[in-house]
């Protein structure tokens, strides 16, 4: 078991994930980490979480304005963690899945080659819930398989599905963001049109570090 | 109806590809959801008859429940928990989500000829 990660400096970070806000609960601290620590962090998200039900609380969203709220949510979540470089892909909500994988493949394919990265975050392909989050894992998996081994960089994934320790086993990197939890919180919080959790205004440092202090990842093999 | 065989379904969607459909796409929980159970929302909609043209398409999922994504020149068509199709159809694809009282919950049929 790795309970911190190796150092945070000097890395070149690729995160691949479907929707605005997927970056908040399970990764920001660590890429808050990474970047106060001068790595270089590039966000690839691949839709804007278009077809989300969530529509703020008090109702400020609707189907129309939806995308271009959540474009800004996200960029304002960057800002809070800090990413220096973020992409929007154009996918569009719910459809990863079934989109052309030429083009998905693609896409990650071309940002790989051109970043270099020497990790990737993405989701558990099948332990991630979502099928969109599956679907970007999946789609992450293909496109390093593909590079020759010597090439290919570390590719770290989040689970989350029921049960999924007793297949996968548990978790191999655990990271101590508790330094992070404010940018963490902010980043949550910039995702306004999909989470109200005004106790987080209220909550100390000792309950937020308990709760966001801590985020696990598995190293996925590729033989 | 029987219960969805993903394989079949996704032949079925390559052949229908490239071509001017008629689309019926509904998704209800009935009139009577919040009468009731007033802690349900009553929610349904249709659309019928439109013509639609998709260019690549698939169905995915683990039984019982798929879903079918169909992506056309501009926009997207989306369906989630199909659960059966009408076998007897060669040339229109008919899809349906029945609830666990066997009630429709979800439907995504498409044609070449207009629904009735």
């Amino acid at each position: 078991m790795i309970t911190d990660m190796e150092r945070f400096d000097n890395h070149r970070v690729l995160v691949v994930l479907p929707h605005p806000d997927d970056e908040s609960f399970g990764v920001s601290g660590s890429l808050a980490k990474y970047v106060k620590n001068g790595s270089r962090v590039t966000y690839a998200c691949l839709t804007l979480g278009q077809m989300a039900r969530n529509m703020g609380s008090p109702l400020f969203a609707n189907r129309i304005t939806l995308p271009e709220i959540r474009k800004e949510e996200l960029a304002q979540s960057c800002r809070a963690i800090g990413i220096q470089d973020l992409r929007m892909l154009g996918f569009h909500d719910k459809t990863i899945e079934f989109e052309e994988r030429e083009l998905l493949d693609g896409a990650i394919s071309a940002l790989i080659e051109e970043l270099g990265p020497t990790v990737i975050y993405t989701f558990y392909p099948g332990y991630a819930v979502h099928p969109d989050h599956d679907a970007t894992g999946a789609a992450v998996v293909r496109c390093v398989e593909n590079l020759p081994a010597e090439r290919r960089p570390v590719v770290r994934a989040m689970a989350f599905s029921r049960g999924c320790e007793d297949i996968i086993g548990p978790p191999d990197v655990r990271v101590d963001v508790k330094d992070f939890v404010k940018q963490k919180v902010a980043s949550v919080q910039s995702h306004k049109s999909q989470f109200w959790v005004p106790e987080l205004k209220k909550a100390s440092q000792k309950e937020l570090e308990d709760r966001f202090g801590t985020e696990r990842f598995w190293t996925l093999k590729f033989d | 109806m029987l219960p969805i065989d993903p394989e079949y379904i996704q032949q079925r969607i390559e052949q229908m590809k490239d071509q001017d459909l008629y689309i019926h796409l509904e998704l209800t929980n009935g009139a009577y959801a919040a009468h009731n159970d007033a802690s349900r929302h009553p929610a349904a909609n249709f659309i019928k008859n439109a013509v639609i043209r998709y260019v690549h398409g698939g169905i995915s999922g683990v039984g019982p429940y798929y879903r079918v994504g169909l992506k056309m020149e501009q926009g997207w068509i989306y369906s989630e928990g199909l659960t059966h199709y009408e076998e007897t159809e060669n040339d229109r694809l008919i899809l349906a989500g029945h609830d666990k009282d066997g009630k429709l919950v979800v439907a995504l049929q498409i044609s070449p000829y207009p629904f009735e």
